[in-house]
């Protein structure tokens, strides 16, 4: 099998404004990152062959990637929602890299948007996962509380404390704080974090990611194609996922997750290593999702995740700077789409404030990670 | 809110299990006499575990009993709710939800009861007690005597 690393690229990025949108619709913020993305990469929707999003949270919006390519005007020769949560972002790049490399379609719009932040009336149901009813009797509703079962694992297999959970608040709330597109923007000191209200203990309010409304897109073809569009296109040089488990019930580990083999087969893709990384956007639902993800992508041994959190590492500036964004706990939550296009900009450089510019950033990582601890997509990308 | 979801879309949580789940149906009734079972493949031997389904998750067969389970364990992982997701918690919390290993090597989600929150530890042996409701039984787990 040929090796497709370094063969596609992404040639366009579009975010909207994020945060609370009460005039915004589902459909609209998808559009908006449209529209966006596609004036970025300086193209038309009918120049566009195909396009992937999410699937909705909302069984109205069945066959939803079908539904927004007539809504933005494109005609697809191939489209599909993708099904892995917080995961999704991620693979959506990755499937664009299959379908082209496949020849079934030349230029492929991957967009994402959620309305989490202001109501949503819609006509349809909820989707559920369809293993609620083996949690929620027992009382258990929530993702916080799934991923507080891997932070008490964490602290009981690695001595790990909220303490350093809160090293991680911090910094990416720095980032934040240098971000004008981010909801988050007010200064967060550890003893913060410690005051704030437990939700879920070990997990208390200030580890938790935000609920936000807002949408980004990202645009992928083929390297060769990418030379004739206007910005310095990010070469996709590296991908993987992994699936360990579907219900916590069985998941083999709570404490190594789908990162560990996701991450290796995207460093083998590339023939890169983790010391080779000059940032990371790293999927941070909850902090725990972030030790443990820098851990697995060996950036780290597992348990040493405390150590290397601290120190201003993961700062800008630092050994290793993460969510230069804000992340989902202090931008916004977009299922990580947003993590995407931020390692974009830092790869093509000047489109962030200069003050969280991550200085000569040639290679960056990017974690997506979903449902219950369970799903995991990995990309590795690279400016030319 | 409704039926089926809150005023954001989300499904609405639901505190009662799914009592119709074809698989699941034999786990269900046999808790309302007090026994604990679990499936085990008949071609392979091992315990598919939970949810329940109806080909081994191991070796795919279709043949399978539900065994008898000793009803001890241990606590897996542990998380303690300070926040309700559902009105019949809000008197409720604090609250633990456990994922408790048992002996034979299965997990599930449950609750540690009988000790407070902060008693419950990873590792903690514990057995089974049976929560009963009008139509369906609950198991649940506290300290081991
Ligand atoms: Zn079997």
């Amino acid at each position: 099998m040929a090796n497709v690393s370094g063969k596609f690229a992404i040639v366009g990025v579009g975010e909207t404004l994020v945060g609370k949108r009460p005039e915004a619709s589902t459909n609209s913020l998808h559009l908006e990152a449209i529209r966006n993305c596609l004036a970025d990469a300086g193209i038309k929707a009918s120049q566009v062959d195909g396009l992937l999003t999410n699937q909705p949270l909302n069984d109205a919006h069945r066959s939803y990637a079908v539904r927004l390519a007539h809504m933005a005007g494109i005609d697809p020769t191939y489209a599909t929602d993708l099904a892995l949560g917080g995961a999704t972002p991620v693979a959506l790049v990755q499937h664009a890299v299959m379908a082209i490399n496949t020849g079934m379609a030349n230029i492929v719009m991957c967009v994402h948007a959620r309305k989490r932040s202001t109501p949503d009336p819609s006509p349809g149901y909820a989707i559920r996962t369809g293993d609620e009813h083996w949690e929620q009797p027992w009382g258990h509703f929530a993702a916080v509380a799934t991923h507080a079962f891997t932070a008490q694992r964490h602290m009981y297999e690695y001595g790990t404390r909220s303490e350093d959970l809160a090293e991680i608040a911090v910094a990416t709330r720095k980032h934040a704080c240098l971000n004008k597109n981010a909801t988050m923007r007010k200064p967060m000191t550890v003893s913060d974090h410690q005051q704030s209200r437990m939700i879920v203990a070990p997990l208390r309010l200030l580890d938790c990611s935000l609920e936000s409304d807002g949408g980004g897109a990202v645009l992928v073809t083929s390297a060769e194609r990418a030379r004739d569009f206007p910005k310095p296109p990010v070469l996709i040089l590296g991908m993987g996922q992994h699936h360990p488990h579907f219900s916590l019930m069985d998941a083999p580990s709570l404490t190594t997750l789908g990162g560990k083999k996701s991450s290796e087969t995207a460093y083998r893709m590339a023939g890169l290593s983790p010391k080779e990384m000059d940032f990371a956007e790293i999927y941070d639902c909850f902090t725990i999702t972030t030790l443990v993800t820098l851990e697995d992508y060996g950036f780290c041994a597992k348990g040493e995740g405390k150590d290397f959190v601290k120190g201003g590492r993961i700062e800008i500036g630092g050994e290793l700077p993460v969510n230069t964004h804000g992340g989902l706990l202090s931008q916004a939550h977009l299922e990580g789409m947003l993590h995407v296009t931020e390692a974009v900009k830092q790869l093509r450089g000047n489109e962030v404030e200069a003050e969280r510019q991550v200085a000569n950033a040639e290679l960056g990582i990017v974690s997506g990670h979903g449902g219950n601890l369970c799903m995991h997509s990995t990309l590795i990308l690279g400016a030319v | 809110m409704s039926e089926t979801q809150d005023k954001r879309g989300r499904p609405a949580a639901k505190d009662r299990p799914f009592l119709d789940e074809l698989e699941a149906k034999p786990f269900w009734a046999n808790l309302k006499e007090h026994k604990f079972t679990s499936q085990r493949c008949s071609a392979c031997g091992k315990f598919f575990g939970f949810p329940p389904q109806f080909l081994c998750p191991h070796c795919l067969a279709s043949e399978y009993e539900w065994i008898p389970l000793s009803g001890k364990g241990k606590v897996y992982s542990f998380v303690t709710y300070h926040r309700a997701w559902h009105p019949a918690y809000q008197d409720k919390v604090p609250y633990n939800v456990s994922l408790i290993e048992t002996e034979e090597g299965v997990r599930m989600m449950s609750n540690v009861v009988g000790c407070p929150p902060e008693a419950v530890k990873i590792g903690m042996p514990v057995e089974i007690v049976y929560e009963d409701f009008e139509d369906y039984t609950l198991p649940k787990f506290r300290p081991a005597t």
